[in-house]
């Protein structure tokens, strides 16, 4: 660096300087980066033990250097649950994808929002199972094909679409609830605003913080990144609207905030 | 609780207490008969402590928040009974991969399926060739009196963080329902420093530690198994037993828990009858007390295995005997209240009277 | 020989047969005997009858579940139907005569011992004691401990907030107990 040059960019320390095993165009590695600037940020980092669920984030502690724990498919509230019970002064949060979280840990996920376990939750919704190679998904909307819905998903056959942050508001212990998407710059400093109050909820002992980010799958919605980030706009999010849902630090009802058309 | 008192308890109860006396923390369970009074007591007895008690969604998660709490190395505890402790199979399996030091009470109730919430031994494979997916084994303690429900529960947490493994304390229903006089020992609280090691406590002054049972890369996974089986071998330094008369025993009763109780009443009556009977019984089912047992192979000397079940130790049994002896099986089927009589033929039975 | 015996408790739900079944444990237990005590419990808890088996012995005890039992204490009709022909020859079983036609109880190959339960604690004035006084017949008829370890054993099973029933329930044990002799 010359003497007169100012540093004023640089990579969060907590965000692992090595490659990410993700595919090109897929929003986790942006997800990532923006959960470790706001660990750094909120001077988190030392107290902070991850769950991490399984999926194509599974590798998750490769690449966020805090202490971590693996979780059993679907169970990370169930694991963190225990975590913050035995350790209340951690901070504790999970980072599931769509087939862990609204399917086979939908019992999980629920219940520990309903408790408002003072745990957050990052729900990344690609409407597909990335890492088993692109099987339907809970979130999969109708009319999209997947390796196991090979004529489009049909709501006859495999119900409707489940929009889990409307659920996940609707439960008394969760204290922080929105759905933010990453396909564009806005929307990803959005993303951060809300997964800063998601784990503010938590630090503040108010409640249970949960934040659905709509992601792109590139590979397993056989497109391009720009054709993905483009699906989000115009696909996911007419189905799974953005907005907060609930938030008890500014008592914003869910009817007020659910149907907002930004960000399309 | 004043260490020395004499209680009159459920084997629940002693067991919940037990789990006090050693310093547990934190309790999640699930409600099922024939074990419900544990999650009852410490549903109070924890928050009192400043410990946590959940009641959990069900018993898959109620074991995931044991996998949770264990992480960070905190004395913590689940108990079910034989369909609950099927659910919890796939946590235990991902706490022995992850080498979590996590303590699990089987009451066991009848079986297959729903079965009854009556006594029986049907989990006995379950518990000691380890229950869920993978190679590992837990250790695995069989209590047969309410005492011994207390002492063993109390000892598990020290098992448990010395070896960095699950232990199951394997009961049945008559053990968890039945009252006994129970002296109580002195709390011995967790040495703080137990976890310090490779516990989870935010990664202050030191690199981040990872807990988990994935091992990807080439090797990896057959190192990790090369060292969980070395921990295996390691944990027969803890075999435990009890003989009663095998000094001059024509016949040796092989039986664990409640049956084994019940078959020293029926070999009390049998030996004023003047036969030459007398019992062996395994404390840790794993690991097995094979040398013990194969100690007591004698020219002429016959073995008997009763069970609760169809027959499972028994195989244990023959295996520790190395062909040098075999040992009868004698079954009491799950779903009936075992008693002293039923013991009688079958004794008379293996000593060719 | 040493001193040993079982006893089964049944009765009806409510009649507080587990109630003297931990009562006789506990005055074992403060005797300095092993003893063990086991409730049928679950299913048949609700309603229908309820029994619980008691063991005191000076050797360590095997089994806590007997299916031929030395005594019994039978406080209702199902009850004398399910046990009397279980009971060991030369056993002892106390009658509670204000439910159970005595007609009914055996005389010769076991000993049969009457008491008018619901009559005695009705005089005592609650009818709910009757469960004491069918104990008191039971300690009057075996001898098995002192009369006065089970009154004072009355403190381990009635909870402090009805402490001022014990001299009630003490009278009802013994009235029992006379009422056997």
């Amino acid at each position: 660096m010359y003497q007169d040059e100012e540093l004023v960019f640089s990579c969060p320390q907590v965000v692992a300087d090595r490659p990410t095993h993700y595919c090109p165009g897929c929003h986790h590695g942006v997800a990532h980066r923006l959960v470790g600037e706001l660990l750094e940020e909120m001077g988190l980092v030392e107290k902070t033990i991850m769950v991490t669920a399984i999926g194509c984030s599974v590798f998750l502690y490769n690449y966020l250097l805090v202490d971590a724990v693996e979780a059993p498919h679907g169970r990370a509230p169930a694991v963190a649950t225990g975590v913050k019970r035995a350790k209340p002064d951690k901070f504790v949060f999970t980072y599931q994808g769509d087939g862990d979280l609204a399917s086979i840990g939908m019992a999980e996920i629920m219940h520990c929002a309903n408790r408002g376990e003072r745990v957050s939750v990052v729900f990344v919704n690609n409407t597909v199972y990335g890492m088993t190679g692109g099987q339907m998904a809970p979130t999969t909307l109708i009319g999209q094909k997947t390796t196991t819905c090979p004529g489009g998903r049909c709501a006859e056959r495999e119900g409707m679409p489940i929009k889990m942050a409307e659920i996940i508001a609707s439960l008394g212990g969760s204290a922080y609830v929105a759905r933010t998407a990453l396909n564009n710059v806005k929307n990803i400093n959005k993303t951060k605003k809300c997964l800063r109050k998601a784990f503010e909820v938590q630090t503040s002992g108010l409640g249970f913080g949960f934040v659905e980010v709509l992601s792109a799958c590139p590979t397993n919605w056989k497109m391009s990144a720009i054709k993905a980030n483009e699906r989000i706009a115009n696909e996911m999010i007419p189905y799974f609207p953005l907005g907060v849902f609930k938030d008890a630090t500014a008592d914003v009802t869910g009817e007020a905030a659910g149907k907002g058309e930004e960000g399309k | 609780m004043a260490s020395g008192d004499k209680l009159f308890l459920k084997g629940n109860e002693a067991i919940a207490r037990g789990a006090l006396a050693a310093g547990c923390q934190c309790f999640f369970g699930y409600p099922i008969t024939p074990q419900n009074d544990i999650p009852e007591y410490l549903s109070k007895a924890l928050p009192d402590r400043g410990g946590a008690f959940v009641q959990a969604e069900s018993e898959v998660a109620a074991a995931n928040m044991l996998l949770g709490a264990t992480a960070c190395g905190v004395r913590a505890m689940t108990s079910s009974s034989s369909p609950g402790i099927s659910l919890k199979q796939e946590a235990i399996s991902y706490m022995a991969g992850s080498e979590l030091p996590a303590i699990i009470v089987n009451m066991n109730r009848g079986g297959p399926g729903l079965g009854d919430i009556g006594p029986s031994q049907g989990d006995y494979f379950q518990s000691t060739r380890g229950g869920g997916h993978g190679d590992y084994r837990l250790l695995v303690l069989a209590p047969a009196t309410c005492q011994e429900a207390y002492d063993l529960t109390r000892e598990s947490f020290d098992l448990a963080f010395q070896y960095r493994n699950p232990v199951m304390i394997l009961g049945d229903a008559i053990l968890g329902q039945m009252k006994e006089p129970v002296l109580t020992a002195p709390d011995r609280p967790a040495d703080p420093a137990e976890a310090r090691d490779w516990s989870l406590d935010g990664a202050v002054g030191r690199g981040p530690r990872l807990l988990k049972s994935l091992f990807l890369q080439d090797g990896a996974l057959a190192d990790q198994n090369r060292m969980l089986q070395a921990k295996y071998e390691a944990m027969r330094a803890e075999v435990r037993w009890e003989c009663f008369e095998t000094e001059d025993a024509e016949l040796v009763v092989c039986a664990y828990g409640t049956i084994a109780r019940i078959a020293k009443s029926a070999i009390r009556k049998l030996r004023k009858k003047g036969l030459k009977v007398g019992l062996f019984r395994p404390i840790t089912l794993y690991p097995f007390p094979s040398e013990a047992l194969a100690k007591l192979v004698k020219p002429g000397r016959k073995f008997l295995t009763v069970e609760q079940n169809l027959g499972q130790m028994v195989e244990d049994v023959r295996l520790s005997l190395c062909g040098l002896a075999t040992s009868e099986f004698f079954s009491i089927y799950p779903g009936n209240l075992p008693v002293p009589d039923d013991f009688d033929e079958p004794i008379a039975r293996a000593l060719g009277l | 020989m040493s001193l040993y015996q079982d006893v089964i408790i049944a009765g009806f739900g409510g009649q507080g047969v587990l109630l003297i079944g931990n009562l006789l444990a506990y005055a074992g237990m403060n005797q300095g005997l092993n003893v063990t005590y086991i409730p049928v419990y679950g299913a048949e808890m609700r309603g229908g009858t309820a029994n619980c088996t008691v063991v005191l012995s000076e050797e360590e005890i095997g089994s806590p579940v007997i299916h031929r039992p030395l005594s019994t204490i039978i406080m209702n009709r199902p009850s004398l139907d399910k046990f009397q022909s279980r009971l060991v020859d030369g056993g002892v079983q106390i009658v509670n005569t204000s439910l159970v036609d005595m007609d009914l109880a055996e005389q010769g190959r076991i000993r049969s011992v009457p008491v008018a339960a619901g009559e005695i604690s009705d005089k005592l004035g609650d009818t709910r004691m009757a469960n004491m006084v069918a104990l008191g017949a039971y300690i009057q008829a075996t001898g098995v401990l002192p009369l006065q370890a089970v009154i004072d054993s009355l403190v381990n099973v009635i909870s402090a907030s009805y402490k001022h029933m014990i001299p009630k329930n003490a009278a009802a044990i013994e009235a029992g107990a006379k009422a056997a002799q």
